[in-house]
């Protein structure tokens, strides 16, 4: 899944993932207005991008009210292909194609949603979110709150995210740490076909703002899809249960994170690794009922050190499970500092695997030798 | 509990000291100053854009260049419902400036004062199932819209019976029931949420095949708000997909202390700015109105608003108006002269509509002292209302924030935080 193919971006990704997946696409849909896309494509493993555009489509087929606004989600089918050739079966206007203008299609989306509609709005990279954050935060965020609860904003705002393989600071955001300070809205992050599938339904349904946040690099992710399955926004999965120590992530880092397992298994520990899924609010259930059985937390993240998830989660855990905890919490996150373009620089920027085995060992060993 | 002062008969319609100041023109600057002194007669009541897209409509109101006077008779019903609907913005802006200075509200008020014509003119020309969108300065366009006074008044006093509950406040001014998408704080945010309503419509019509989807939105904003980068965004994709869409333009000359003129720059060809001119560059009708005579305003509200309804895409209206007070009740007003506040003082769109309807006998003298006692014991009744309202109780807190409240996630003892015993009751710990 982190091969070289799927971590290109833009123009050259797509063009490639054309050649890898673009064909199978074709053999599901026959024709216009095509229904035998999702029952075709629902059966055996499928990618990523294959699972969301099912999600998409479900969604679409059974509310009339459910539209993608974006640039080139039409006949372009989406940068990532979410919403490849969707628009043939539903029309120009349920999938459409907007000017390069973040704000003011985000707004757009925010009015359409407040008077009936439930777009999903694509971010090309949600980097480009920048430029609507306005709408994002005082709009879909505070809208609800202000007019006295007069007005929802049933509105999800997805696209692909998250540090790729070299493409540069501006399209290589960690972007959760700015919003995850917006009062009103959920954030969700997805990391599996089964669960990015599952995931958008329910996103779709919700009557909440929700931002999606969608992994550059995980795309072309193989895996299985459960038919007709919504998944809680708000509860976090555990990935794999062990009694050593509870390591945190979310997105790609569950990969980074199971891969270091691996080598951890080699060295008799045993840590029990939660996908987090809602990055905002966390699923303090299964946090807290991990951090009582392993009694150490490692937080592993690609955002920001400084005001991002790892820091929000890591101060909830402290207030909330100190009596709990024999170790501080430890953080692995990426570095305050823009993306390089280097390959070296770019991955000194991000965790990687080593660093998460090497903190783990420490963390348990220490407690090995207090024991 | 109070007494009202006689706005409404003052030459200049507003109590600050700009009514003496009527002498001294030649020393005003730029054309902005002589379009205010412009004789009435020579006034260009809404002028088409010469090139581009074709005028609203050929030979009525949109005449190139020249003037048309008073515009298409009005019922006396209709007259009756201006007059009143102008009167009542007033009565209550000025009566929010009162409360304001007693300390019965808050924060940054924005008065409407001198632009009544405006908002009535294009709201009344909507209907109830129309959408307006509006800005920081938006209680009368509330009004207009039909939202009680009564609700706004209590929502300024933040109290709970406010139509937001007390959590918008002045800016924020919202109303489902009225179509009312806002009240938006920042400049220029509005006008992509009212396109939204307008992509609505068009999608309930056109992608789930409802033909009697038919609604338009009006969005309103302000001079300086059209040197901002939504502005052109909607602009573009209005035209671009013909959506139902007004945009109305309130040309006050003052964003805050910033001179329309200093921060406009001229279309080519021109010496000073002409923000209607910006429509037919995105291939809609530009128009320009004065926006101190309801009559020219409904006139040119009327067209957009029938243009829009019947699918034939947006309109840019510019109504040259302007605010008989401060940018805010916070602003000291030092910037404008005097001279300029009394040449538009002298506009004022109230006795000018009031002298046209007697004239035209729409009105009678006592027809038009009733409503102005009505108005006043409307607007009374509203300050009495919202002083007796209770106060927000705390446990608002916490409700409101999602509309699945479910968004507050799941708490350590496995439940979802907002089942928590506390969370009605607005005990933050409930969501901790």
């Amino acid at each position: 899944m982190q091969g070289r193919s799927c971590g290109l971006c833009g123009q050259t990704r797509f063009a490639e993932a054309r050649l890898v997946a673009a064909p199978k696409t074709r053999r599901h849909v026959s024709g216009r207005n095509s229904r035998c896309i999702t029952r075709a494509a629902a059966s055996g493993p499928k990618l990523m991008w294959e699972a969301l555009r099912e999600a998409v489509d479900e969604e679409m087929e059974k509310d009339p009210t459910v539209c993608v606004m974006g640039e080139d989600v039409g006949h372009y089918g989406g940068s990532y292909k979410v919403t490849y050739d969707l628009y043939k079966k539903y029309g120009d206007l349920r999938l459409l194609d907007t000017p390069i203008c973040e704000n003011g299609f985000m707004g757009m989306g925010i009015g359409a949603a407040m008077t009936g509609l439930r777009p999903i709005v694509e971010g090309m990279n949600m980097g480009f979110l920048l430029l609507a954050y306005n709408q994002i935060s005082n709009n879909a965020g505070m809208l609800h709150y202000t007019s006295g609860g007069q007005f929802k904003v049933p509105i999800v705002v997805r696209g692909p995210g998250g540090v790729g393989r070299q493409l540069g600071a501006e399209h290589s955001q960690r972007l959760e740490s700015y919003f995850q300070s917006i009062p009103g809205v959920q954030l969700v992050a997805c990391s599996t076909v089964a669960n990015a599938k599952a995931l958008l339904k329910s996103a779709i349904r919700s009557d909440n703002p929700i931002i999606f946040f969608e992994h550059v690099l995980l795309y072309n992710v193989k895996g299985e899809t459960n038919d007709n399955y919504y998944q809680d926004l708000e509860r976090a999965e555990v990935v794999r249960q062990g009694k050593d120590v509870t390591i945190l992530c979310y997105s790609r880092m569950r990969y980074v994170v199971l891969q270091a397992v691996q080598e951890l298994e080699k060295q008799g520990i045993d840590p029990e690794v939660i996908d987090l899924i809602s990055l905002k609010p966390f699923d303090m259930h299964t946090i807290s009922a991990s951090v009582k059985k392993t009694r150490r937390v490692i937080i592993v993240e690609e955002c920001m050190k400084t005001g991002g998830i790892g820091a929000s989660l890591s101060a909830q855990i402290n207030e909330a499970l100190f009596d709990d905890l024999d170790h501080q919490v430890v953080r692995l996150s990426s570095q305050d500092v823009p993306t390089a373009y280097a390959y070296e620089l770019e991955a000194a920027t991000i965790v990687q695997p080593e660093q998460v085995v090497e903190a783990a060992q420490k963390i348990v060993q220490k407690q090995m030798a207090y024991a | 509990m109070r007494t009202l002062t006689h706005t409404l008969h003052s030459p200049a319609g507003c109590r600050n000291a700009h009514a003496s100041h009527l002498q001294h023109p030649q020393s005003f600057h730029a054309r902005r100053l002589n379009r205010a002194q412009r004789p009435a007669s020579l006034q260009i009541c809404c002028q088409a854009v010469a090139t581009g897209t074709p005028p609203v409509k050929e030979g009525t109101s949109i005449s190139n260049g020249a003037a048309k006077s008073k515009s298409k008779k009005i019922s006396p019903e209709v007259a009756t419902t201006l007059y009143r609907d102008m009167v009542l913005g007033r009565e209550f802006e000025e009566m929010c400036a009162q409360m304001y200075y007693r300390g019965k509200m808050f924060g940054f008020v924005h008065l409407y004062s001198g632009q009544e014509a405006v908002s009535t003119g294009i709201i009344k020309a909507m209907r109830a199932d129309d959408y307006i969108c509006s800005t920081y300065r938006d209680h009368v366009h509330a009004l207009s819209k039909g939202v009680p006074s009564r609700g706004i008044m209590a929502e300024l006093f933040g109290k709970k019976t406010g139509i937001c509950r007390g959590q918008g406040g002045s800016m924020h001014m919202f109303s489902k029931e009225h179509r009312m998408l806002g009240g938006f704080a920042f400049i220029g945010e509005g006008i992509p949420v009212g396109l939204g309503a307008a992509f609505r419509v068009k999608y309930q019509k056109d992608a789930v095949g409802d033909e009697s989807a038919d609604q338009v939105c009006a969005s309103f904003f302000g001079d300086g708000t059209c040197n901002n980068g939504q502005f052109y965004e909607c602009l573009n994709m209005a035209s671009l997909y013909k959506l139902p869409c007004i945009f109305v333009v309130e040309n006050n000359l003052w964003a805050i202390g910033m001179n329309h003129p200093r921060a406009t720059g001229p279309s080519e060809g021109d010496t000073a700015p002409a923000i209607y001119k910006k429509g037919p560059a995105f291939g809609m009708p530009g128009v320009l109105v004065d926006g101190m005579d309801v009559l020219k305003v409904r006139q040119v509200a009327e067209e957009a608003v029938e243009r829009a309804r019947k699918g034939l895409g947006p309109t840019l209206i510019e109504a040259e108006t302007y605010r008989f007070r401060g940018h805010s009740l916070a602003d000291p007003d030092e910037l404008r002269k005097k001279e300029e506040k009394a040449a538009w003082g002298a506009r004022d769109p109230i006795p000018q509509f009031r002298k046209y309807a007697l004239d035209e006998g729409l009105l009678t003298e006592q027809q038009i002292k009733d409503i102005d006692k009505d108005v006043q014991a409307e607007v009374e009744d509203a300050v009495q209302y919202a002083d007796e309202s209770p106060k927000p109780e705390k446990g608002q807190l916490l409700e409101n924030v999602f509309a699945d409240p479910k968004g507050f996630g799941i708490a350590a003892n496995g439940s979802y935080r907002y089942q928590s015993p506390g969370f009605h009751s607005g005990n933050t710990a409930a969501i901790d």
